[in-house]
């Protein structure tokens, strides 16, 4: 564990010792806070809520996400630190979850610093403050299932760019499968019981489900399952890469 | 000990190494000779666990490389080929990563790093960035992690490329002098590095050893071993010193490098020509300016044995 420890604190202060963080964390604030007001239009809804904020969250991370997790393997490959990483005496899954949990807690880290629209919203009226904080756990949740899906599939690779469009176009498949117009079109050919399968496969239906306030053990298991097999599945590029 | 048996590695149609084995016993100081691309890498590579054999297998002190990767890793230090870093990292900060992944703690910790940070003289740019560092810089940087948990182990792939004349007899001698109980395998393409800090030495190509030997015996393999140089103040006798020599029953042949003025004596079999040289000098009262005797030439062995391939 102390080795993951040690992967996880050097990752995380490199976000910080490179530009990554700031521009990350600069470019997702200025996103957030223009979907929800610009096109969401919270303020002029006139209800003390916090949903048109939390609705656009799936969309930017669907983009800023893999930005953030297209280096996590292939920059390692990239520049043959890897080869150093993988000769210390750590497990291969020491290594993954290390790299996994300062991605994660630096994605929490930027979700959090938009704590002054939960300011905001108190300030301007009376709002259900336990389901902003669902909100914001479902928010953290799914930037943790794209941020799995995008370290797996970032160790297959020495190329960034490669990862990044792999993990935009996987992430949204998963994030698709929850909308209405694709479940329609699977609805017409496919038997009830399939297209329900598909909508439960997909980060949308989750998410909602949280971001209403409903935080249902089945959706935390569900983000917690699909964390853990991507983390799974990245460790078996790791180990097949190995072995080419 | 290190034990390689019959590893094999197969790179589509490429067989970068072809049914390696040897055996490196501590006190050891191995060098690993042959041309780019002979396998030495790959080899270095399986050992400390980065890659995995197509078959064969390799323990190194008693561990399995495959089925105890932990304990045959915590055993080892590694400097892989280039000696890559994390360039946004310090070289303080990046050794301190490498003690907490290794568990090195306490008071423990800042003894080994202040050990190697002297060792290497990294004191003066500890606090710059990586990818600021000079080549000879990263590669002490490199070593530095290499080094820091006093490993039973040294792996060093080209441990002295970039560094300069100076830096590079720094860093045989920190080599040699760790050399007593531990193994150390280098790889180089600097010969005179085998002679200088190596006590055997393998020459691979394509993936096969083709040479194991001690770096003496490899020189007593050339064809310049014991032979007998010769330079004349004046020049223009070298042909009549050619043939006096050629004359002596200990020589077999010689040659002259006629740029340089030298004339080379090469041994008859079982013959050692210089004492007959140097007596026949004295009689003849020749005006010498140089006269040494040869102990054997790597590059021409290394050339002979690789079959001047480069594959």
């Amino acid at each position: 564990m102390n080795g993951a420890f040690a992967v996880l604190k050097r990752e995380l202060r490199g976000y910080f010792l490179t530009p990554v963080a700031y521009v990350f964390i600069v470019i997702f604030l200025i996103s957030a806070n223009w979907l929800a007001f610009g096109v969401g239009f919270l303020y002029e809804r006139g209800q003390a809520d916090l949903s048109p904020f939390f609705t656009f969250h799936p969309w930017l991370f669907l983009f800023l996400v893999p930005a953030l997790s297209m280096r996590l393997w292939a920059e390692e490959r990239k520049s043959g630190s890897i080869e150093l990483l993988m000769t210390l005496p750590l497990k291969a899954w020491q290594a993954v979850l290390g790299k996994f949990l300062a991605a994660w807690l630096f994605t929490a880290l930027a979700i959090t610093l938009t704590f002054p629209i939960w300011i905001t919203i108190n300030y301007l009226g009376a709002p259900d403050n336990g389901a902003i904080l669902a909100g914001y756990v479902g928010s953290i949740l799914m930037a943790g299932g794209f941020l799995a899906v995008g370290s797996c599939l970032s160790a297959g690779t020495k190329n960034q760019v490669i990862a990044f469009i792999l993990s935009v176009i996987v992430c949204f498949v998963l994030l698709a499968a929850g909308y209405q117009f694709v479940l329609d079109a699977f609805s017409a050919w496919l038997p009830p019981i399939v297209v329900d399968g598909i909508a439960s496969l997909g980060f949308l239906t989750h998410f909602e489900d949280i971001s209403k306030g409903v935080i249902d053990l089945r959706d935390i298991v569900y983000f917690g399952l699909l964390i853990g097999a991507c983390l799974y599945a990245n460790t078996l590029v790791l180990s097949i890469k190995q072995a080419d | 000990m290190i034990n390689c048996k019959g590893l094999t590695k197969q790179y589509g149609p490429l067989r970068a190494v072809d049914d390696l084995s040897f055996c490196v016993e501590p006190g050891e100081v191995l060098g690993f000779l042959g041309p780019n691309g002979a396998g030495k890498t790959t080899t270095m590579r399986i050992i400390a666990g980065f890659i995995t054999p197509t078959a064969g297998s390799v323990s190194v002190c008693g561990y399995d490389v495959e089925s105890q990767s932990i304990q045959v890793k915590s055993r080892i230090g590694y400097l892989p080929e280039g000696a890559p870093c994390y360039p946004e990292m310090t070289p303080l900060s990046f050794l301190r990563f490498v003690a907490d992944v290794r568990g090195i703690q306490g008071s423990k910790r800042a003894s080994r790093l202040d050990e190697v940070i002297g060792q290497l003289h990294l004191e003066s740019i500890l606090e710059q960035n990586i990818d600021t560092l000079s080549k000879g810089f990263k590669r002490r940087v490199g070593l530095a992690q290499a080094l820091l948990h006093d490993p039973d182990v040294l792996i060093l792939d080209e441990p002295t490329d970039g560094l300069d004349p100076n830096q590079k007899f720094d860093v045989r001698q920190l080599i040699r002098s760790m050399s007593a109980n531990k193994i150390v395998v280098i790889s180089t393409h600097a010969l005179e590095e085998v002679s200088a800090v190596c006590n055997r030495a393998l020459i691979i190509a394509r993936g096969r050893i083709l040479a194991d030997d001690t770096p003496e015996g490899l020189e007593q393999k050339s064809r310049f071993h014991n032979a007998v140089t010769i330079k004349l103040k004046n020049a223009a006798e070298t042909r009549a010193v050619n043939s006096a020599v050629t004359a002596l029953g200990e020589v077999a042949s010689t040659e002259i490098d006629i740029d340089a003025g030298r004339l080379t004596a090469f041994p008859a079999p079982n013959q050692r020509p210089l004492n007959a040289i140097s007596q026949l000098a004295a009689q003849e009262n020749w005006d010498l300016a140089e006269l040494h005797l040869e102990s054997g030439r790597l590059d021409e062995v290394f050339r002979t044995v690789t079959g001047g391939a480069s594959t």
